[in-house]
């Protein structure tokens, strides 16, 4: 039996959040400062770009949703550090406004009146400095119920819903009774289940929320579908997985929020959780993107159950990945952090496979790489509403 | 050894867990949830991860996995047959 109250070893912020990774990273605040970025960042070793292809031109809640994703990304407490740039200043400010709420060093930089090359400068400056600054810091001993774990499947089949997905459930179960804050969310792929997760929820206002959320996400989908959605959810590899419906999908799932949690909130997107417990974001269910939205959330840890074999990882956020097919596992073993697959051969139960999981996940809080981290898959894929103005 | 497994006994399916089986293998399935083991020749081969039907069903019923309704089918499934996109559909969308 796993002992979950020995202290793992993480990087406490400025506001008490723990981290468990410790970069620099060099934010764009749109698409024309990604070039900007990579240059300070390839100056500057010790840092990493985020280069996405946004942040022009979006208004309403689209634009809301891309300054809360920054925001959030800049301010989770797996960075120690952030230069912003962005190509006008006041977007850029805004930016680093909400990130120095954190208390953590952040400088913001602009293109314009300057040029590239001088903002590179200017930027790699600041940036060789908060290198310093992070790799002077030291780990320190913390509860493990303060690293926030979300999860998210990917390219599932039938196996995730036997195996790796109750996996996670079963030690999602254990780390909620802990007191720790906890994730999910892929709202479309709850469909067929939603009757289950509504049954979850601490309360009528919590589950009110999350039909909310459920219905709107449908309520998009009927909006532009073109056919019943058998060419993209399932996807084809969960068709050649064997899974054949949503419904099928959406119940194997749901078992990574296990048989004892409860739902005791409800997030828009990219939100942070106010208090602990587990959580419900409403989210895309297309991996990058929602483990994006997660380190947005402020989660530093992430549990990626996967069948067929989806390789993504994130940037900021460490994905374990946890595997009960055989053919994979076999075919694709760089990529599975813990294998399960005993599991389907009565090998092992439910309960030694959560606590492998959870062996793996205290591993990597003090420091050891995941297989997405050792390959480089720094998968960054900001969630949009609707097209710019 | 396992070949295949089935969530609950009410469901109309159970998963196959290994690889390279061929039409008229007799299968040994485990129930996970009654914690059975159950016996089920197969009528076409069924790859990795694929299902196998349980229990006859007819044109435009409910498949049950998980004890919960996973879709229609859309044509008549005899116990042993291959059970994917060719023969059952979505409810939703």
């Amino acid at each position: 039996m796993i002992n979950l109250n020995q202290k793992i070893y993480g990087y406490r912020r400025e506001n008490n959040r723990v981290g468990i990774r410790n970069h620099v990273i060099i934010l764009p605040v749109d698409d024309i400062s990604n070039a900007a970025c990579e240059a300070v960042s390839n100056n500057i070793k010790g840092t990493i770009a985020l280069p996405h292809p946004y942040g022009r031109l979006q208004f309403g809640e689209d634009l809301d949703l891309h300054f809360r994703t920054m925001i959030g990304t800049g301010s989770n407490p797996n960075v120690a550090a952030v230069v912003v740039i962005g190509i006008e200043p006041d977007w850029t400010q805004k930016i680093v406004d909400g990130i120095a709420a954190t208390g953590k060093p952040v400088q913001g930089f602009s293109i314009e009146k300057k040029g590239d090359i001088q903002t590179i400068a200017d930027a790699s400056k600041a940036a060789y400095d908060m290198v310093h600054f992070a790799t002077g810091l030291q780990r320190e001993p913390c509860d493990l119920s303060e690293i926030w774990v979300s999860t998210k499947c990917g390219e599932s089949d039938t196996t995730s819903g036997f195996g790796s997905n109750p996996t996670v459930g079963n030690a999602f179960d254990k780390l909620y009774e802990m007191d720790s804050t906890l994730l999910f969310g892929e709202t479309s792929e709850i469909t067929g289940g939603e009757h289950l997760v509504k049954a979850r929820c601490a309360n009528d206002a919590v589950a009110e929320k999350f039909m909310f959320m459920f219905n709107r996400y449908q309520d998009m989908i009927e909006r532009f579908k073109t056919d019943d959605l058998s060419d993209s959810q399932p996807t084809k590899g969960n068709i050649e997985g064997g899974l054949t419906t949503i419904e099928e999908k959406a119940l194997g799932n749901i078992q990574k929020i296990g048989k004892k949690c409860v739902v005791d909130g409800v997030l828009d997107k990219a939100e942070m959780p106010t208090g602990k417990g587990l959580w419900f974001m409403d989210s895309s269910s297309a991996a990058a993107e929602m483990v994006t939205l997660c380190a947005a959330s402020g989660y530093v840890a992430h549990l990626f159950p996967t069948g067929q074999g989806n390789i993504i990882g994130n940037p900021i956020l460490p994905v374990i990945k946890v595997c009960a097919n055989p053919r994979t596992v076999r075919t694709m073993s760089e990529h599975v952090d813990v294998d399960v697959t005993g599991l389907l051969k009565r090998d092992i139960n439910m309960d030694q496979a959560g606590d492998m999981l959870l062996e793996s996940l205290i591993h990597t809080s003090n420091g050891r790489m995941t297989a997405a981290e050792i390959l480089g898959h720094q998968e960054f894929v900001l969630t949009r509403l609707y097209e710019s103005a | 050894m396992i070949q295949f497994i089935v969530h609950d006994e009410d469901d109309s399916v159970g998963v196959v867990t290994v690889e390279g089986l061929k039409a008229n293998d007799t299968l040994s399935g485990w129930i996970m949830d009654q914690d059975v083991l159950i016996d089920i020749k197969i009528n076409q081969d069924i790859p990795i991860g694929h299902k196998l039907a349980i229990k006859d069903l007819n044109e435009d019923d409910t498949v049950i996995k998980y004890g919960v309704d996973i879709g229609r089918t859309i044509s008549k499934i005899a116990v042993g047959d291959h059970l994917h996109v060719h023969n059952v559909k979505t409810k939703r969308w």
